[in-house]
């Protein structure tokens, strides 16, 4: 279909985006792969007065080190996030949840900011942000603030970003040496998340010395499954441990039911996806 | 000029349409912009069944752009009822069909009002302020609950939601025994009979180019280019419907992006265009988007089955009774009623069935309408009848493949009349079930499957297996009059004779993704002898392919690919006569092979290029003998053609998940002679791939107010190569015997076969944990509760399919 008609702006800096944002209004919307955007107002679902394009702002592109932090613009494409070596080093989870995110020409536009932003609680990138304890660099007109991924995802397709907020980049700790695997549940190839699991974990003479598992699709935000995480950690990373670990990975979820699951087979799924995904990590 | 020709027939020639048809630079109907062009945008009912109590459309008809607004009620007088062309019963219950609803809606998704503007985004937003009040009016959605005393009509003035009831009877056609007296004596002696109840879930066409309609009101004749599968048929029904003389329309279906039965149809949209343009007197186009697509283009399957088989103990097939519900949706389209009647010859398949009937009840819910979709009634009948050949190997503890071949026709039975009264007129069932065994290695992956059980892996491995054939080249005229349909079922091609030697031929089939401009050219160039490329094939415009029966039901090349043949012959006839006038020789002592026209027994000759020319020139023909070479024909097939085969499916289940993983897939199909293999190859994997759709994927679900919440293809899920297996393919060719090529249809073959050989693989994976069907499409929940709910099938109903999935659907939000 045919969005409603709206302005255009293509700021080069990102004050003047936030600039833009501030003079637009409440109505105004940020537009960055458009891979989410666009069939949303093309099925005219959203209707905004203005949409401010994040393309021509060149400080928000690429990935770099910061000590020991690795810092992904929020323009970053998800296909640069996985081809970036940085990323593969420091951050192997995130690199391997983009790997399963909706198809090549998707993966070609659409961007690891979009994807945080847009909060979808079915994406793929919200979970692996929140396990690896990421923090969002959030621009406005007061300037800068900084905000960890637990406090940014608030609800369904709402994050903690205020409508004349930009989320400029996201900064990441370094895990390099981790063992990670993202194990995602989905019907068709370039779908997203039915449930998937986001683990990673530092094997240290064969037992776990530390743990990180998000869930994705388990709740209106991205969980983190810290009985999970307490459960393996200090333990050997033997089959036993891993599968009565992922007994815990429900607790605290409130799933949805959908067409494709409902609740209790999404509770049921989630353990065994999570104990699937924690011997991949751990074997990795 | 007599270079040696390889054979075209058999040659596996990459289409010549492909790259136009892929790149997009091609004449899609939505490509054409004309002088002076306006936009169409449709508003649509957001309820099921409504009243119209109220529309004011003053706001949108003061919009920018806009030059027109139209309601039902403008066009009441003018838009007649879109026709059926198939009354299955004298009796059946035909509601009036209007294109714009005039004062009730009865599904989600019907047009109300149209607008014409300037532009699309004009006509688009124009549609957004037309403000209309609607009376909820009840819902019927499942068509038991239709059928039950005191449900809500979805039509108040027909007074019942049951459309038709429609019997076959081998006992009162003569044709086999009664089926209730067999069931009922097989029941007595301790025989075998099992019972079973099939869905046939409801699937949506999903072409990849949406419909589209350019309607030129300005010239002699009204011309309408639209993206549909049945230019000529639908250039009649316009005549028919709103009394404009049928010589005034001409229509074109200029290059159209795939159909599958979705596209053989007279739609709203095409009359309604067909309308603004005619009133407004300037042309104007209307292109649908995904979702209108999704939720107005007609609907198929959606049957409930009930289902009896009766077989001795040593697994000799005794009868079968086959009880049908099929949704109609909420109005008749072209061919609604016919599409489940189609499978009513096709339940007992390649089997020796005594006693047979079919019974089948139309039923109207408030649900978009259906129609044709691929395979359209022969699916549904090889579903349930490959389904119960299984549940039968089952209860007698037989391999499937053992209990079919002890049942079927053997091949030297051929040709063979069936129970439901049709004659088979070749196959070797036994040939392609021998290829296919091998190639999957049948025998290890048996094995295989027991260790699995043995050791209780959580992945296990199931086998299927489906045998099927099915009735194709639609089809004889006297049977579709003996089955009531509205018009015949022959086809016409003309050939076209240039003066430089090239060749025009005309088809009246339409090519929508099919590749006849590259089959015919092979069938011609063969027959005359010219080089493939001179070959130009004409198609899709009623002006210059002014007749023809167009394209659906696997007819194109056994049907209009025959007719061109035989065009063909008539033009080396005619051209005979010429070179034995140039060569002064008796037209008996003529051979005419690769192009050439020698005078037998010496090195004297002339090319048919040579002739065309001379008969162009006309300055020295024999006596009587018109300056044209051209021939026309049109061809009435004398019986359906019957293309069988073989096709086996392993599939692992995970056990712990429920999803199912095809490992591997072979089929062995049997079309006869083959003019192309690689489309002959094309349209097996794109069968497969819309058959194992039906079998795991795709579902178009209602909630319980009648909105369709498959609406995108994000939620409606159409596989792509990344789902699926890779297909071992193979082919038997045992030729018609009914036509001169020896050809039979393959457009629909892989996906009749391949959706029960799935779901059969599915069920074998896991009847050991007390599985003994899963609902259609297997998805990963409903496996998994099969499974852990131990004995007996998983419920019909799932949990809910009312909600989205994540992603798109869940945008607005999901809830608990
Ligand atoms: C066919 C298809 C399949 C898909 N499959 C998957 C999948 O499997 N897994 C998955 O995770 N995703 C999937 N997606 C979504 C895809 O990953 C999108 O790219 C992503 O959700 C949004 O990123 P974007 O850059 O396109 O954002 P846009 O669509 O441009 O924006 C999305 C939302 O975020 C806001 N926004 C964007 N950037 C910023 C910013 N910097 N600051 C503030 N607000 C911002 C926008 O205003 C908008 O509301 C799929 C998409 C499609 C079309």
């Amino acid at each position: 279909m045919i969005p409603s008609a709206f302005d255009y702006v293509a700021p080069s800096t990102v004050e003047e985006a936030v600039r833009a944002l501030a003079e637009a209004g409440e109505d105004a919307k940020v537009l960055a792969g458009g891979q989410s955007l666009l069939p949303v107002l093309r099925m005219r679902l959203a209707a905004p007065s203005t949409v401010v394009d994040l393309g021509r702002i060149a400080e928000l592109r690429g990935v770099h080190e910061d000590g020991d932090r690795l810092v992904i613009g929020a323009m970053t494409t998800h296909y640069d996030v996985q081809r970036d070596p940085l990323v593969r080093q420091h951050a192997l989870l995130l690199a391997l949840a983009t790997d399963t995110v909706a198809d090549p020409q998707v993966r070609h536009r659409g961007t690891f900011g979009g994807s945080l932003a847009h909060a979808d609680p079915a994406g793929d990138l919200l979970a692996p942000a929140l396990a690896l304890d990421a923090e969002m660099v959030v621009a406005g007109p007061n300037g800068r603030r900084t905000v960890p991924a637990e406090d940014f995802f608030v609800d369904y397709f709402t994050t903690a970003l205020a409508p004349d907020e930009l989320l400029v980049q996201v900064r990441v700790p370094k895990f390099s040496g981790w063992g990670a695997h993202y194990e995602k549940f989905n019907r068709v190839a370039q779908a997203w998340s039915i449930v998937a699991v986001a683990a990673a974990v530092r094997v240290d003479g064969g037992s776990i010395a530390e743990a990180r598992v998000g869930l994705t699709n388990m709740a209106s935000t991205p969980v983190r499954a810290r009985g999970v995480e307490e459960a393996l950690i200090g333990r050997p990373a033997t089959a036993e441990t891993i599968r009565a670990a992922a007994q815990h990975a429900a607790e605290g979820t409130q799933p949805v039911t959908d067409a494709n699951a409902d609740a209790d087979y999404r509770r049921h799924l989630v353990e065994v996806l999570t104990s699937r995904a924690v011997t991949a990590a751990a074997a990795g | 000029m007599t270079a040696t020709i390889e054979p075209e027939l058999g040659r596996p020639r990459r289409r010549k349409e492909d790259a136009r048809l892929i790149t997009g630079r091609t004449r899609w109907t939505d490509n054409i912009a004309l002088p002076g062009l306006l936009h169409m945008a449709v508003l649509r009912s957001p309820l099921a069944h409504a009243k119209i109590s109220r529309l004011d459309a003053e706001a949108a008809r003061s919009m920018p752009g806009v030059i027109a607004v139209l309601t039902g009620t403008d066009l009441a007088e003018q838009q007649g009822s879109l026709p059926c062309a198939w009354p299955i019963t004298p009796d059946m219950a035909s509601p009036q069909h209007p294109a714009l609803a005039v004062d009730e809606v009865r599904f989600a998704g019907e047009p109300v009002a149209l607008v014409v503007a300037r532009s699309a985004a004009e006509a688009r937003d124009a549609v957004e302020a037309i403000d209309v009040d609607y009376e909820d009016l009840p819902v019927v959605l499942d068509m038991e609950a239709a059928l039950a005393d005191g449900s809500p009509l979805v039509h108040q003035d027909l007074g019942t939601n049951r459309c038709a009831t429609w019997v076959f009877d081998s006992g009162e056609a003569g044709t086999g025994e009664d089926v209730d007296r067999v069931i009922a004596e097989a029941r007595e002696r301790g025989d075998v009979v099992l019972e079973r109840r099939f869905r046939q879930q409801r699937l949506i066409p999903a072409f990849m180019e949406p419909r589209s309609v350019v309607v030129d009101p300005t010239g002699e004749q009204i011309t309408m280019w639209s993206a549909t599968q049945v230019p000529h048929i639908l250039r009649l029904m316009l005549a028919m419907t709103l009394g404009v003389p049928e010589q005034k329309i001409r229509v074109i279906a200029p290059d159209v992006g795939g159909g599958f039965g979705g596209k053989l149809q007279v739609t709203p949209e095409e009359v309604l265009t067909f309308l603004a343009a005619r009133r407004i007197g300037r042309p104007v186009k209307w292109t649908e988007s995904r979702s209108e697509s999704m939720v107005s283009a007609h609907h198929g399957r959606d049957q409930i089955q009930r289902l009896t088989l009766a077989a001795r103990r040593d697994g000799t097939l005794l009868g079968l009774k086959v009880d049908l519900l099929a949704d109609m949706g909420a109005y008749l389209g072209l061919v609604t009623p016919g599409i489940p009647i189609l499978g009513a010859f096709m339940f007992n398949a390649i089997y020796k069935l005594p006693a047979y009937r079919f019974s089948c009840t139309n039923v109207f819910t408030n649900k978009t309408w259906t129609d044709a979709y691929r395979g359209a009634g022969r699916p549904e009948a090889t579903y349930a009848i490959e389904r119960m050949m299984d549940e039968l190997a089952a209860e007698l503890g037989k391999d499937p493949l053992e209990v079919r071949e002890q049942n079927w026709i053997k091949h030297e039975e051929f040709p063979y009349t069936t129970v439901a009264g049709l004659t088979y007129d070749s196959g070797n069932y036994e040939a392609a079930t021998e290829e296919a065994k091998r190639l999957f290695d049948y025998q290890a992956l048996r094995r295989e499957q027991a260790e699995r059980r043995e050791r209780g892996d959580a992945v296990q491995l199931g086998i299927g297996v489906s045998t099927y054939t099915e009735m194709c080249g639609l089809a004889p005229s006297r049977v579709l009059g003996s089955l009531s349909y509205g018009a015949g079922g022959w086809e016409h091609a003309a050939i076209r004779m240039l003066a430089t030697g090239k060749v025009e031929v005309i088809t009246g089939s339409s090519p929508h993704g099919q590749g006849h401009e590259t089959a015919w050219s092979q069938i011609i160039a063969d027959k005359l002898g010219v080089p493939f490329e001179d070959v130009e094939v004409i198609h899709g415009d009623t002006q210059s392919a002014h007749k023809g029966m167009d394209t659906y039901g696997s007819r194109s090349l056994s049907v209009g690919g025959v007719a061109a043949a035989m065009a063909a012959d008539r033009v080396i006839e005619k051209a005979s006569k010429i070179a034995a006038h140039l060569l002064e020789c008796s037209e008996d002592d003529l051979e005419f092979t690769a192009g050439r026209f020698a005078v037998r027994g010496t090195d004297r000759g002339t090319a048919i290029q040579e002739v065309a020319l001379a008969a162009f020139a006309a300055h020295d023909l024999p006596e009587g003998v018109e300056p044209s070479l051209d021939a026309e024909v049109t061809f009435d097939p004398e019986n359906f053609s019957f293309p069988h085969g073989t096709h086996l499916c392993a599939a692992e289940v995970d056990t712990e998940t429920g999803r199912v993983r095809i490992r591997s897939y072979v089929c062995v199909d049997d079309v006869g002679k083959v003019v192309n293999p690689l489309i002959v190859e094309g349209q097996v994997h794109g069968g497969l791939a819309q058959g194992i759709a039906q079998a795991l994927y795709e579902e178009a679900v209602f909630d319980e107010m009648g909105t369709l919440t498959t609406a995108t293809l994000a939620d409606y899920l159409v596989p792509s190569a990344a789902d699926l297996p890779t297909f071992t393919t193979a082919r038997t060719e045992t030729p018609a015997t009914t036509n001169p090529l020896g050809v039979k249809g393959v457009g629909e073959a892989g996906t009749i076969a391949s959706t029960p050989a799935v779901v059969n693989a599915v069920v074998d994976a896991v009847r050991h944990l007390g599985v003994n069907d899963v609902d259609m499409p297997c998805t990963p929940m409903r496996v998994w509760h099969a499974i852990h709910r131990g004995a007996g099938a998983a419920p019909t109903e799932m949990a809910t399919g009312a909600e989205a999935g994540g992603g798109l659907g869940s945008i607005d939000g999901g809830d608990q």
